[in-house]
């Protein structure tokens, strides 16, 4: 009776609902294209427009130095000081966020600001102050600040929710109070993850105080935006060239870093296991 | 007693430290250099102090003309490009899949054993990453003129790189198991990849799917100041007009669909993933 073998179920059969899927969505694209005007007769016109565009862009032209040098120390500035004002208000805003040691009152309000910080784009936010505060770095700064409140304080609201109860019990047993708990109980456990938002958001502000001169909140974005306006292509592949390196040699300023604080590198490490160094995962958003 | 029990074995007398020498030294340099990067940094930036003396002012000032908001542009152009912008969010997304799907594939050791062909597929993703999404629209503007279309490239590009460089990573996080049966039993290379991979890796993908569009529908609403389509278009013309009531509606209406797509994102991932 019991010797009939059981009928197995096929691991690899095929489902409808991939399938209605998958119409549902050429149909979507069709649709879409057609509300977009995207064509083939445009793409084909576009590529004949692309040789001459990339003949115009080479060879970049790098005779307006001082121009150049001057916009990407201003990016540089920005995203300097943006990260710091940012990570220094996104502490005090995470941890009120944080749901396991903050009441109700102060964790909504809070995550409201949170939420409000992340929902608009950098170059948005750095439209309104521009506005508010005229043209110039100052605009940007307080931009990407706005920018970086919401991304670290969500990130360190969720890690503070993450940590284990544990420590934070025991140094609560002892009488300590509300700081030493603080201090003791909840920073060495998200510290090494603060590295890692720190840094990916120093890189982050780094490329877009690149970007927020386009609306005028400085950096080198404006002389970008002024140079590809005049049809200045030469000039303009210097500046895509130039930003690119900048932000390269930022990505491998923070992938020291993260490997100096999280895996205990020494510079002695850094220079001789290149190859080690390309196993520090790093997490990746916009 | 405990003094002079102490005193007679001072060699191995230790101290306890968390870091080396060399480690403490490093990060103290660090430190060192953070401070510097920000001390230089406030000291040389151009910040004119009436200007930020004025801000609550300005502030205040710009509360005050963006209120009424403007709700009647809504129905006659704001509308319109708001579902362009979510066209271009999406379509750029897909695009970005198809595209990303083969050179991650081509980044993954475990796939393609060439250094050669890895290093390459790697270099497409990281220079794609490197540019800015304006960036790519800025340029593909100048190739086929102001538009849509060159949103949607912009975002598709942007995006590859993304895409591409977490699904080569959660390709090469594969069980091995699975595969080494399939290849013991003769299977070629596709059905590996079908039968091995792909459902090993497949809620990865379409959490970086989701993840990356909801991405996409925040940045390709400013794609349009740059002349890439979409709601950004409408906000730049109503900014050089100085209507802001309509400026404030432009902005409700992005924080809206932002929030929206958030929302939509977190409930497909949590009912489907």
């Amino acid at each position: 009776m019991s010797t009939a073998p059981a009928i197995r179920e096929d691991a690899f059969r095929r489902r409808a609902w991939p399938r209605v899927a998958a119409v549902a969505l050429f149909v979507y694209v069709v649709y879409a294209c057609a509300q977009l005007d995207v064509s083939w007769e445009r793409v084909h016109a576009g590529l004949d427009n692309a040789a001459r565009f990339f003949s115009r862009l080479f060879p970049p032209n790098f005779t307006r130095s001082d121009l150049l040098i001057k916009g990407l120390t201003e990016s540089l500035e920005i995203a300097v000081l943006a990260s710091t004002l940012g990570i220094g208000l996104a502490l005090p805003i995470g941890l009120a966020a944080a749901r396991n040691l903050m009441p109700a009152w102060i964790s909504w309000p809070a995550r409201f600001v949170i939420v409000a910080a992340r929902s608009l784009h950098p170059v948005i936010v750095a439209i309104i102050f521009v506005k508010a505060v005229g043209f110039g770095a100052l605009a940007g700064i307080l931009a990407l600040t706005v920018a970086s409140i919401g991304f670290i304080g969500k990130l360190f609201t969720e890690a503070i929710e993450e940590i284990s109860d544990k420590q934070v019990e025991a140094i609560r047993a002892t009488g300590a109070p509300f700081p030493s708990v603080l201090a003791y109980g909840v920073l060495p456990q998200v510290f090494s993850r603060f590295i890692g938002f720190a840094t990916y958001q120093l890189d982050s502000n780094l490329r877009n105080s690149t970007m927020v001169g386009i609306v005028g909140a400085g950096g080198i974005g404006g002389t970008l935006f002024a140079a590809f306006q005049r049809f200045d292509y030469d000039y303009v592949c210097a500046i895509l060239i130039s930003i690119i390196a900048l932000i390269m040699i930022g990505e491998l300023f923070a992938t020291a870093i993260r490997a100096i604080f999280i895996e205990n590198a020494t510079f002695a490490d850094l220079f001789r296991r290149g190859e080690a160094m390309r196993h520090v995962r790093h997490s990746e958003d916009d | 007693m405990a003094a002079p029990f102490a005193s007679a074995t001072p060699s191995h007398e230790r101290i306890w430290q968390r870091f080396t020498r060399a480690q403490r030294l490093t990060r103290f340099a660090v430190y060192l250099a953070v401070v510097a990067a920000i001390v230089l940094a406030a000291q040389t930036v151009e910040i004119i102090p009436e200007f930020l003396a004025d801000a609550p002012e300005q502030m205040a000032d710009l509360v005050a003309r963006m209120w009424p908001i403007d709700f009647a542009h809504y129905p006659d152009a704001i509308h319109a490009a708001l579902m362009e912008t979510i066209h271009i969010a999406t379509l750029g997304t897909l695009l970005a899949l198809v595209l990303a799907l083969p050179v991650g594939v081509l980044a993954a050791n475990s796939l393609v054993p060439s250094m050669a062909i890895n290093v390459l597929a790697k270099l497409i993703l990281v220079s794609s990453r490197s540019v800015n999404s304006l960036v790519w629209a800025l340029l593909f503007v100048g190739i086929f003129g102001p538009g849509a279309l060159a949103g949607t490239l912009a975002i598709a590009f942007r995006s590859i790189g993304f895409v591409g460089k977490l699904f080569g990573e959660a390709l090469d996080e594969a069980q091995r198991g699975p595969i080494e049966a399939l290849t013991a039993a003769g299977a070629p290379w596709m059905s590996r990849l079908t039968f091995g991979y792909w459902p090993q890796v497949r809620p990865a993908f379409w959490s970086i799917a989701l993840f990356r569009w909801d991405i996409n529908v925040r940045e390709s609403a400013v794609l349009g100041l740059v002349g890439a389509g979409g709601i950004g278009m409408v906000l730049d013309s109503a900014l050089n007009l100085f209507q802001w009531t309509r400026v404030a509606m432009v902005l409700l209406a992005i924080f809206v669909v932002v929030i929206a797509a958030e929302i939509v994102v977190t409930q497909v991932r949590r009912r489907v993933i």
